[in-house]
């Protein structure tokens, strides 16, 4: 790729989600004269009263590589980003494609790799990467699904150009933020709530709940026993874990509670053991089995894996997923689906350069300054060069890291990302966002409209990360954009 | 249901209980020592204060001379003293969080909410002045999380293990309690009877919030014998051994008869406890010993909460 499409280059202003300069859309319309005509006082009140819900719920979130407590609150702002019925349909066809097209090459890697064989991806980025799991070849799931549950992660930089950024096939987290700010703006702002009409998603778990009993193992006769694997109460999206096994009933387990005879899951129990059926590991792959992965880990269970392969217990999401979602890989998502789905991309990837490429390599050695530089296997915003906000003495070290190992990061132009209207330090002001849309893939797929809504507090901050000072906000999507209540004042 | 689930909810339980206890017991020997000083005692209070939380080693290992403010600090925030007050409510609130899900809302509110104000009160050294507002405040808010649990959680077995922590603790703490003031506290110049021996005796029912149910229960001066019938076999005292053994017993069968009737080594232990509390005589066990019968009794509680755990928990 040469050089980035005129409309992303750095230092075009950012598109405000309320519209243009002077104008509010419709959508935006109720909120706008909310903030107006409430007192700054009344709404101060509302934010402390937020945040005490939120400490005391204990949502917390750990962070690290960082002396802070184990225990920061992430800040929640209370000014809801709001998407159109029109915006959401789009994004919701784009994402039940995308998912689709994400596991059908799961499915393909690890048995005739057709995509492959027809050129379309260069094999090497597949069979040397680390996501790719050897163990998973010849093996099929139950239903043929691998990435139960996608967070697909979405940027806008106009009214209708809206871009993934990046997939996330593992264990994606942020969920419980959806659910939880929903929550507490019904309960902060019941009025304001209740004048809009907004898809719910407090559903969500339900949802989950079924995608995973829709992936019982042939085998299992009657009510599967499903669990939530987590790797223990010291991991950042532990009450995220918890959360979910609560809201759906289910044991929230960690290795040790698990131990595997004959190829068969059971739990250790009161009773003695019981057999699982059904695991939604939030562990990652190498932590699952020190028999097959990492030999050191306390963390998983010895055996687990086997039984998986055996078909004995399915493990939500599948081992070996991660090859979707790797950067490397991102650049080639387009193509799945119109290999696998002859269809064209609903949503268009942002433009990348992949420095595996000496081309592109170039290219991005000129231009670091302009330019977002990722490494492929990192995640969570840490180790990436923002350029246009680096020092000359950061982005020569960099230089000098991706001269050393180029096949190791991809870089896209530094987006202009959509603002939405966000309380600040002195009032309130445009700061960007960007979407996390859940997408549970069983029997069929299912996407709770909305997602998490991630906002970089800082000004000018373009990382929305939790990890690098992020916040979340409530996303409405509204199933109409008539008001639902008159007016009240 | 998970046995690591059932163990966290056993030890929080506990956690809860042995916070508030030593709450209480530094509440007591703070009240001792004012009195001592008054009536001129032997200046053992903190001493036993120590003893009865089972901390003197700890302690002995840290400073040289049981001082009141040391033994106040050690005892209510110190968090290198794994039973001090703040400690424990800690280590309740981990086992809280490592089960989250089978906790109600209102046990995890009241939980965490004391948590995060015990954190407040711990940042500064406690004192003989700052200590007994904060451990009444404590006190209020393990009474809030019994209740809370009490009134939210299903009665299914994790409630039964929940009330197992409860009770095990709190006869424990009782027997403890006793045995401090017994075995320790009295002077050898100091006859029994003594003003010193009766204001003692008075903080000790009080340390159980027992003195008005002594009064009406034996309508008599305060007597070594009959406060230590009060405190081990009277059915009617909720913190009496008895008391806490009859619920004991009462959900060890729960359990069993709801995991389908088998038992096992922990109940013959609760059965055969129970039963030399409940057909006891006092005078008997005076006869034999105070000091000996409870030194027996807390050795065996320790046997019986390994039996629970080698049964259920592990």
């Amino acid at each position: 790729m040469a050089s980035p499409p005129a409309s992303l280059a750095f230092g075009a202003p950012a598109f405000d989600e309320t519209g243009l300069p002077g104008e509010c859309l419709q959508q935006y319309e109720l909120i706008k004269r909310w903030l107006d005509e409430t007192p700054r006082a009344a709404v101060e009140l509302k934010r402390r009263e937020a945040e005490l819900l939120f400490r005391r719920i204990g949502i917390t979130f750990a962070v690290y590589a960082e002396g802070g407590s184990p225990e920061r609150l992430i800040p929640f702002d209370i000014i809801p980003r709001v998407l159109a019925p029109a915006e959401w349909n789009t994004l919701q066809r784009g994402l039940t494609q995308r998912v689709k097209a994400l596991n059908a090459f799961i499915r393909d890697v690890y048995h005739d790799r057709e995509i492959l064989h027809a050129g379309r991806i260069p094999a090497p980025l597949i069979l040397h990467n680390d996501g790719f799991r050897p163990e998973m070849q010849g093996f099929v799931p139950p239903q043929g699904v691998y990435a139960h549950v996608a967070g697909i992660d979405m940027v806008r930089v106009g009214p209708s150009d809206f871009y993934v950024l990046e997939d996330n096939c593992r264990t994606p987290s942020g969920v419980s933020y959806m659910l939880e700010n929903r929550e507490a703006m019904m309960r902060l702002f019941p009025d304001l709530y209740a004048r809009h009409r907004i898809a719910p998603v407090s559903h969500y778990p339900e949802e989950l709940h079924d995608t995973l009993r829709s992936v019982a193992p042939e085998n299992c006769e009657g009510e599967p026993t499903i669990v939530l694997l987590t790797p223990g109460a010291n991991n950042s999206a532990y009450y995220e874990h918890s959360f979910l096994a609560d809201e759906m009933g289910i044991e929230l387990v960690e290795g040790v509670d698990l131990v595997v005879e004959d190829n068969i899951v059971y739990m250790r129990t009161t009773e003695g053991p019981r057999r699982v059926d059904v695991i939604y590991r939030r562990l990652d792959d190498d932590y699952l089995d020190p028999l097959t992965f990492l030999p050191d880990t306390l963390l998983g269970t010895p055996g687990l894996f086997t039984a998986f392969r055996s078909g004995n217990v399915t493990l939500a999401n599948a081992v070996g997923a991660g090859i979707a979602d790797d950067k490397s890989i991102y650049p080639f998502v387009p193509e799945m689906i119109r290999f696998y789905l002859g269809e064209e991309p609903i949503l268009a990837n942002v433009p990348t350069w992949r420095c595996a490429e000496t081309e592109d390599l170039l290219y991005v050695l000129d231009h670091l300054g302009d330019l977002v530089v990722k490494e492929t296997h990192g995640s969570g915003g840490y180790g990436m060069l923002v350029g246009p906000h680096a020092s000359r003495a950061e982005i020569e070290t960099f230089a000098a890291r991706l001269k050393a190992r180029p096949q190791d990061y991809i870089a896209q132009p530094t987006l202009a990302l959509s603002t939405c209207p966000t309380f600040v330090e002195n009032g309130i002001a445009p700061r960007h966002v960007d979407l996390r849309p859940f997408v549970l893939a069983g029997k069929d797929i299912r996407i709770v409209p909305g997602g998490l809504t991630r906002v970089a507090l800082r000004d000018g901050s373009l990382v929305v990360n939790s990890s690098q000072g992020g916040g979340t906000k409530d996303t409405w999507v509204l199933e109409s954009l008539g008001h639902a209540q008159p007016y009240r004042r | 249901m998970l046995s690591r689930t059932a163990d966290s909810l056993y030890w929080l339980a506990r956690y809860v209980e042995r916070a508030e206890n030593v709450a209480r017991i530094v509440l007591v020997g703070h009240r001792m020592a004012s009195m001592a000083r008054s009536l001129g005692g032997g200046g053992e209070e903190w001493l036993s204060t120590l003893i009865a939380t089972g901390c003197e080693p700890g302690f002995f290992a840290k400073y040289s001379s049981p001082d009141s403010g040391a033994v106040i600090d050690y005892l209510v925030r110190d968090p290198d003293n794994s039973s001090s007050v703040f400690a424990c409510l800690e280590t309740a609130r981990r086992n809280a969080r490592a089960v989250r899900t089978a906790l109600t809302a209102d046990m995890w509110d009241a939980l965490n909410e004391t948590w995060l104000k015990a954190r407040d009160y711990a940042s500064q050294q406690m004192t003989l002045d700052t200590a007994p507002a904060f451990l009444e405040w404590v006190r209020e808010r393990s009474q809030l999380f019994n209740g809370a649990y009490d009134s939210t959680m299903l009665r299914n077995d994790a409630f039964y293990f929940t009330r197992l922590g409860t009770f095990l603790e709190r006869a424990d703490n009782t027997a403890r309690i006793l045995d401090v003031k017994y075995y320790l506290l009295l002077p050898q110049d100091e006859g029994v009877g003594g003003a010193l021996d009766y204001y003692q005796w008075q903080s000790i029912l009080r340390s159980v919030s027992a003195l008005r149910a002594y009064h009406w229960v034996y309508h008599d001066r305060l007597q070594p014998w009959l406060i230590a019938e009060l405190l081990l076999l009277r059915r009617e005292m909720p913190r009496s051994l008895l008391s806490c053994y009859d619920q004991i017993t009462r959900y060890l069968d729960l359990i069993a008869e709801d995991y389908g009737g088998d038992r096992g080594e922990c109940h013959r232990l609760a059965g055969e406890a129970h039963a030399r509390l409940r057909y006891g005589k006092i005078a008997k066990i005076f006869q034999g010993g105070l000091h000996e019968f409870l030194t027996d009794f807390i050795d065996r509680s320790i046997l019986l909460g390994g039996e629970i755990s080698n049964l259920y928990l592990t």
